[in-house]
């Protein structure tokens, strides 16, 4: 279908081996870039990179700082001793790092979803200490010392987590990207006894938005689960 | 976000003396608030004070039927708590209407009380805000303020106070205990937040380096059958449009004593001991509920967006209280 569709926009002419606009590769000025220290990272990925460049960018626009305050240099990097999915990971961080960050730019677990960053839409749904929170609005630092368990934690190696298997089942998403903290909470809300009646199960998943409104079949999955009692 | 120094403490002294002595400190405990408003620098805290290690967290029956909460409990806890849930309904019902089960589980009772409004203009600081930046003016008063306060409003600030449970809270008489660089105090509730006024910067009666210990709720026969009923633009997971808490001590059928607080119109979460005057010693019923809602909005002031939040806001308290009437008794 979506061939068809294309098929029929005009072609665009373009001289010969001149590639059109969008594909065109961004060029921008070279400079410096800040020397970025992370230990505990195993690579300066781009995503890094662009993370970091993008905050120092920010940084940069705040207003002026009122009198009393002399310095806005980075802050000292603190120790952060995390389990996470059974593994403990020694950090140094920046005590600004969320939780969420922590895990996708540090230890490399892009499985949970940085969406909102605001709290406002639950992709970023892990479990502290066996309890659901959005890990955006979370400070690492103020989680030394506990366990994390991510959507990669869950799956038994090579053998999804039956909630996992429902989602699929069930058509439970489209675009994928609020899947991780849909699973994460749809298994919460069996453990927590909130998955009773469809109204509740709806009331305990609402700090989970799907903007592509599976939520049909996120329920039917939720409740698939429950009944197996697994 | 701005660069802070961050530190723990385990002691609520220690926390107070580091805070009080550092005019740009704050205390953190959830920080569901705090690190959303620090992400956005409308918070620009140059420490932050993590209290979580503070024995803080106990839920416990007090002398006489009531109960203390510590400051640290978490919302999902104390919603859930069997003492909440059959002396306090209404604060139980607020608490499980609020947020999300996620953040219910980080979010602390104190934190939660001291929740900023969700004003547009407040979060964004590219635009005047007398709340954010005194002086410089109100966005919200020409501006988008459907959802805005109606009550207790000035001509510099009209920011809606964002609470459920400090509006069950404040209907149920709950008192605040503080610990300061001087000493401990308690206050009630609804002497806690202050109107904006002429400086919207303030909120609450908490001066710098205070720190929430614990709430108490007293016992009493209306909180026993107390009952929170939010309105809200979608089902589930949004901040009010208006909401109501209300308590009745009803004897035969006539009211015995009444407690009525109403929320997402006030600046403050909003107790109206007019209408809870004109509940009392009147039979329970539709007529004496109307009445008593017309007094509750009647200092009402609406902005170009939300004059409809006056006939929501006294249909929401006469359905609460016409819910509690119906339930028996």
């Amino acid at each position: 279908m979506a061939k068809n569709v294309l098929s029929r926009l005009p072609e665009i002419q373009l001289p010969d081996g001149q590639l059109p606009e969008w594909e065109q590769p961004v060029v921008t000025e070279k400079s410096e870039p800040e020397p970025v220290v992370r230990p505990g990272s195993p690579d300066l990925s781009r995503r890094t990179f662009v993370a970091v460049s993008t905050a120092l960018g920010a940084a940069m626009l705040l207003p002026a700082a009122p009198a009393q305050v002399t310095t806005d240099a980075p802050p000292e990097l603190v120790s952060v001793a995390l389990k996470v999915n059974g593994k403990t990971h020694a950090l140094k961080l920046d005590p600004r790092t969320s939780l969420l960050d922590t895990l996708r730019e540090h230890l490399g677990l892009t499985g949970t979803k940085k969406t909102c960053n605001q709290g406002a839409c639950g992709a970023c749904t892990v479990y502290v200490d066996g309890v659901r929170i959005n890990a955006c609005l979370a400070l690492t630092v103020m989680h030394d010392g506990q366990s994390v368990t991510t959507i990669e934690g869950l799956a038994q190696g090579d053998a999804l987590h039956p909630m996992q298997a429902s989602f699929i089942v069930h058509d439970g998403f489209q675009c994928g990207y609020c899947t991780s903290g849909q699973i994460m909470s749809g298994v919460s809300v069996i453990k927590e006894g909130h998955a009773g009646s469809d109204a509740e199960i709806r009331e305990w998943m609402s700090g989970n938005l799907c903007r592509c409104g599976c939520y049909v079949g996120i329920l039917a999955a939720v409740k698939e689960v429950r009944d197996a009692g697994v | 976000m701005r660069a802070f120094n961050y530190s723990k403490t385990r002691a609520a002294g220690d926390a107070v003396m580091t805070v009080s002595g550092q005019p740009e400190a704050k205390f953190i405990a959830g920080g569901t608030t705090l690190v959303d408003l620090m992400r956005i620098n409308v918070e620009t805290p140059a420490q932050v004070v993590d209290i979580n290690a503070l024995p803080l967290k106990t839920i416990q029956a007090l002398p006489g039927g009531g109960v203390r909460i510590g400051a640290l409990a978490r919302m999902s806890e104390v919603a859930e708590h069997p003492l909440i849930v059959q002396g306090f309904p209404a604060v139980s019902q607020a608490l499980l209407l609020s947020a999300s089960p996620q953040l219910r589980n980080k979010a602390s009772i104190g934190g939660n009380l001291m929740q900023r409004t969700r004003c547009p203009y407040f979060r964004d600081t590219a635009l005047p805000c007398n709340k954010r930046e005194p002086g410089s003016g109100c966005s919200a008063i020409g501006g988008e303020n459907r959802m805005l306060a109606i009550l207790g409003t000035s001509e510099n600030c009209i920011a809606t106070n964002a609470g459920d449970m400090a509006v069950s809270m404040s209907a149920l008489d709950a008192v605040v205990r503080i610990r300061g660089p001087k000493g401990d105090r308690t206050v009630n509730l609804v002497d806690f937040y202050v109107v904006p006024g002429s400086t919207p910067n303030i909120e609450t009666v908490l001066q710098h380096g205070e720190l929430i210990l614990a709430i108490d709720l007293p016992a009493a026969p209306h909180a026993a059958r107390s009952h929170y009923l939010k309105v809200r633009d979608r089902a589930s997971y949004e901040f009010a449009v208006t909401s109501a808490a209300v308590g009745l001590d009803v004897q035969g059928s006539t009211i015995r004593s009444a407690r009525v607080a109403l929320g997402g119109v006030g600046t403050k979460p909003w107790r109206s001991k007019e209408a809870e005057a004109a509940l009392v010693g009147r039979p329970a019923t539709e007529a004496t509920f109307v009445a008593a809602a017309q007094i509750a909005l009647s200092g009402a002031k609406p902005r170009s967006q939300n004059a409809f939040k006056i006939p929501l806001a006294q249909r929401t308290l006469v359905k609460a209280l016409r819910t509690l009437a119906g339930g028996g008794s």
